[in-house]
Formats: structure tokens, sequence, C-alpha cells
């Protein structure tokens, strides 16, 4: 693969006296969706957390468009240009809509015609521009998490598990951004159970078992192998 | 910020509960006022009990805004924020002592501009005695509540017995500026003109902090960093600085309510602050952790309600404040509009 976006070797990350992560390798492709896939508890989450530096990786080094940023405080990743959208959405239920976005766009003012993407992407965000953010319904609170990483441009997108108990529309509606955000040429790397969900959007995929990257490969290869599925995710047919 | 939208939002209406359950602490000080006046009969005690009431509470909040934004934003317990506003009294007083000739002088003018900059001087002081506090003791243990406890219990025993080194061990009288000294009658009642004056500076407080926390991007930082501080690093803030500058703010408005508290008792010692600091965190509690509304409502309320038991019941009025928490706590155990969930 040549020039990954991101590129962690060797991570390890401990929680507390639990050692979760147990020597990642995952190369992440410029310009691709990535996904990030692997039973519960076997270290997805608590691998993009170590990558936005919310956990520091204890060993192993982390390097983000060509610069090591293992050691870097979080606010200086995120400026770097990676967008997070955590498994619990993180909005900030006291602010409105309209704050949340505001304060997303950290750099500056809000772009008129980012925002019109946004809102293209996400109607209801319009609608409740000025209503409390923990008034929203769960899809709605995702939409707001998810058009917050988009509020300015990022080169990677970090997302965890965006259509967790979502219905099947606003599932669409998530996949949709997530397309839309490809097209514009971000890297995303994106946490997924659902595997229809994965197969639709992924073009790379890595699957972790136990702290460990186990497998990588094209999204079309373990889509079509149930074999592969079976034994690196213990999916059966009828999950799909 | 943006233009907003024209669309409207469609969400349904609260139902009268919710709405009531939203407006109550607001309701709170109204109803208590009111009940005051039915306890106690007379307009002009009543009149000059709740204008006294309000200015104990503005001063309560001035010292206690700070503090709830702390516990908020950094969860931190710091028992230290006594000394800064027995720090923040000592040099204020000592300023307004040097300027006594502007103080003596029958001048509104030279009387304000006295009280200025004795309330500069003991806010540069404490902000910066609050930044190499907040360096020096609380840094190392974030995320430990007991080592909180027991460093900043710690920081406030060396102040106070620093201001001991520097002002001597003995408590400090002073009079108020000629101006403020006295009272003028208002429908019957004696209303001391400090008292006024205390209000006046509590209630434009108030407004600036929730304009300042409103209206800008870094009160949205830490309204947000009150409720998700990792969520708003993410999006690329350094809440470490916030959370320096908070601090700093905080102890500087501890200063401010020293001087204030100081010249309201025309008595200071090193142990006022510690003193007060019962009523601080009882103000801090009953409004909820995190909230400057709260603090503010909570504040207003201790200050009628120990007002309003003084006269009708002194005996009682020692305990009428945790009497107060109680009440609150039961019926919102997590205080009246609390930002952050107690842990």
């Amino acid at each position: 693969m040549s020039d990954p976006i991101l590129s962690l070797q060797g991570v390890h990350t401990d929680i507390a006296q639990y050692h979760i992560l147990q020597g990642v390798d995952l190369d992440v492709p410029r310009g691709q969706v990535t996904m990030l896939l692997g039973r519960n508890g076997v270290g997805k989450t608590t691998t993009l957390r170590t990558i936005i530096g919310h956990w520091q990786a204890k060993s192993g080094a982390i390097t983000f468009d060509g610069a090591e940023i293992t050691g870097i405080p979080t606010p200086a990743r995120a400026r770097a240009g990676i967008g997070f959208v955590p498994e619990d959405m993180g909005i900030f239920t006291d602010l409105t809509v309209e704050e949340n976005m505001v304060l997303a766009a950290a750099s500056g003012p809000l772009d008129k015609a980012r925002l019109d993407w946004i809102f293209a992407a996400f109607p209801p965000l319009k609608t409740f521009w000025r209503s409390e953010a923990g008034n929203l319904s769960g899809g709605q609170k995702q939409m707001l998490s998810i058009a917050r990483a988009m509020a300015e441009e990022r080169k990677l997108y970090l997302i965890d598990e965006p259509t967790k108990g979502l219905a099947p529309a606003i599932v669409s509606t998530m996949a949709g951004a997530l397309r839309d955000l490809k097209k514009q040429g971000a890297s995303v790397l994106l946490v997924e159970q659902n595997f229809s969900v994965a197969k639709a959007l992924g073009d790379t995929a890595a699957v972790m078992d136990d702290g460990r990257i186990v497998w990588t490969g094209e999204m079309a290869e373990l889509s079509a192998s149930a074999e592969l599925q079976e034994r690196l995710m213990g999916l059966s047919m009828e999950a799909h | 910020m943006t233009a907003a939208p024209d669309h409207k939002p469609t969400f349904a209406d609260l139902s009268l509960s919710d709405r009531i359950g939203k407006a109550a602490p607001y309701l709170l000080i109204p109803v208590l006022v009111v009940l005051g006046f039915l306890a106690i009969g007379s307009t002009s005690s009543w009149l000059t009990l709740t204008v006294s009431g309000l200015a104990m509470g503005m001063m309560i909040f001035i010292m206690a805004s700070g503090l709830t934004l702390v516990f908020g934003l950094m969860d931190v317990i710091n028992f230290g924020h006594g000394a800064f506003i027995s720090v923040g009294a000592f040099v204020g007083i000592t300023v307004l002592i040097w300027l006594g000739s502007w103080t003596g002088a029958p001048s509104l003018m030279l009387n304000v501009a006295a009280v200025l900059l004795a309330v500069i001087a003991a806010m540069c002081v404490t902000g910066a005695l609050g930044w190499g506090f907040e360096r020096v003791i609380v840094r190392p243990v974030y995320g430990a509540h007991l080592k909180q406890i027991l460093v900043t219990v710690g920081g406030l025993i060396v102040i106070e017995q620093l201001i001991h080194v520097v002002w001597g061990p003995e408590e400090i009288f002073l009079n108020r500026p000629e101006t403020l000294k006295g009272a003028f009658t208002f429908a019957g009642a004696a209303i001391e003109r400090y008292r006024v004056l205390a209000v006046v500076v509590g209630l434009v407080l108030f407004v600036a902090m929730r304009l300042v926390l409103r209206r800008t991007k870094i009160g949205l930082i830490v309204r947000a960093g009150v409720q998700n501080g990792e969520m708003v690093e993410a999006l690329g803030y350094r809440l470490r600085l916030v959370f320096i500058g908070v601090f700093v703010a905080g102890s500087a408005l501890a200063g401010l309510g020293g001087v204030m508290w100081g010249l309201y008792q025309e008595v200071i010692t090193a142990g006022m602050g510690e003193e007060m600091m019962i009523l601080v965190f009882i103000v801090v509690i009953i409004g909820g952790l995190g909230s400057v509304e709260g603090a503010f409502i909570g504040a207003l309320l201790v200050g009628l309600l120990q007002n309003y038991i003084a006269f009708l019941e002194p005996k009682l009025a020692l305990i009428s404040n945790i009497g107060l928490m109680t009440a609150v706590l039961m019926w919102r155990p997590q205080g009246m509009m609390p930002v952050v969930k107690a842990k």
C-alpha cells in the first residue's frame, strides 16, 4: 500500500490494569473507507480512542499524514485533521444544534457552503437548528455527531458504530453521508457491527481479535467469503 | 454565529408538568419572598430583610460562581477556594487603608475609585495566586478526589498562615468609604447603601457571566467542557488552557467576593474564607454542579432564608441552610439545575 494516511505499528494500550490493545498494526489507505470489524470487546473502540489520543498508547507508533502523533495531545491530533465520532456520540445536550456545530468549527466561523452540504445530508439538523440537542431523537443525535465531524474539512474520520440502534431509514441516511465524505476524498476508519452496512461502504477491511489485527484485505474479499466471516467474526449466513 | 435557517423547529410542546419542573428553581425565589412577607407581617421589616438577604446572597454568589465552574469543568473539589476569599479581603482592605484620604472624603467619585482599585488589586493577586495554586497543588491530583480534598485543605491552611505572617494574627476592623456608610429610607424601611451596591455588583456579574457563557465561543467551550471535556478536546480545543483560565477567573472572583464581604462585615480575619466555604459549598451543591444559574438561585435562597429565619426564630438561623440543602436534595438529588451529574 502506498503512503497510508494513518499507520499504527505495534500499538499497545492499557486501560487501568487491563491490557486491551496488544500490538495493533494497521494501515488506513488515503481516500478510502476502511472498516474495522470484529466481535464485541476485541478492542475496536480502544483503537479509535488511542488514535485520537483519549487513551495514550503504552508503546508502538501512530503516524498520521507522514508525521508521528503518538505522544501529542488530542487537540493537536484533531487540528492535524482527524475528526472523531465516538460510540456514545458525544453530543453536548445542553447546547443547541447550532452551538454544537459552531463549536465543531474550531478554526473559524462555519463555512456556509459546507453547512448547506451538511443540511442536504441531514435535513433534520436544519429543522431543529435552534433547539437543544438533548431534545433530538437518537438518530438525529447521531446525525449531529457526524455533522459535527464534517463541520470542517478533515483528512481522516474516525467513526465508531454510527448505525447502532438506528431505524433502517436513518441507517440509509448515514450511509449516504459517509459515501459523500468518501466522494470528497476523505479517508474514513469506520467501526461497524452491521455487516450489510460494512459491505456497502467499505473499500478495505481490518478484522480485530484479542487486541490485535488478525486479517486485512479488500472488503469485497471478506464479503464474498462466508468461511472468512465465520472464522474471523463468528458471523453465520443468517446474520446477513 | 451563522444565520439561522428559516425552518421552524417542530418539537412537540413540553407538558405543563415539564414546564413547571424547568421553571421551578426560578419560582422558588418569589415564593420564598412572598412566604417571608406573610410570616414577617411588617412591610418595612420585610423589605429591610429582603434587601439584606439579596445582598448577602449576591456576595455568596460572587464567591461561589467560580467554584461551581471549577467543579463542573475540572471535576476538582477545591477546599482551598476559601483562601482566595481571605487573601482578596486582606489585599483589598490594605489598598483601601492606603487610600484612606479617598475613602474618608465625602465624594462618591473618590470612594468608588478607591473601592474599584481595591477590587482590581484583590482580583489580580487572587487570580495570580489561583494560577500558582492550580499549577503546584491541584494539577498533580486531577482525577483523585480524596487527594484533592487533602491537598487543597493543606493549601488553605498554608495560605491562612501566610496571611498571619504578612498581616499579623489579629482581625482587622475597617470603615466603609464615607458615601457607602449609612442607610436611606424607602417605603418606611431602612435600606443600607452598601447592600444596594452589593446587589448591583452581584447582578452585573451574573448578567456578564451569562453573556460570556452564552454569547461567546469561549463560553461555548466552557459549557461544552463541563458536559464532556473529552469531546471538546477531540474537536481541537486545548481544554487545559480553558481549565487554567476558569480556575484563575474563579479565584479572582473569590477575591472580589472577599473584598465585598469584608466591607459588608467591616472586619476581616484570615479564617473568614474558610468560614464562608460552608455557605459556598451549600450553594454549589443545591444549585447543581457546574451551573452558574443554579449557584445564583441557590445563593439568593440561602441569603434570603438566613435573614428571614434569623428575624423570625434566631435559634433556627444556624441550621436553616442545612435544612434548605436537605430539602433541595430530597427534591432534586443532583441539585436544582445540574450541568454535570454527581459522581
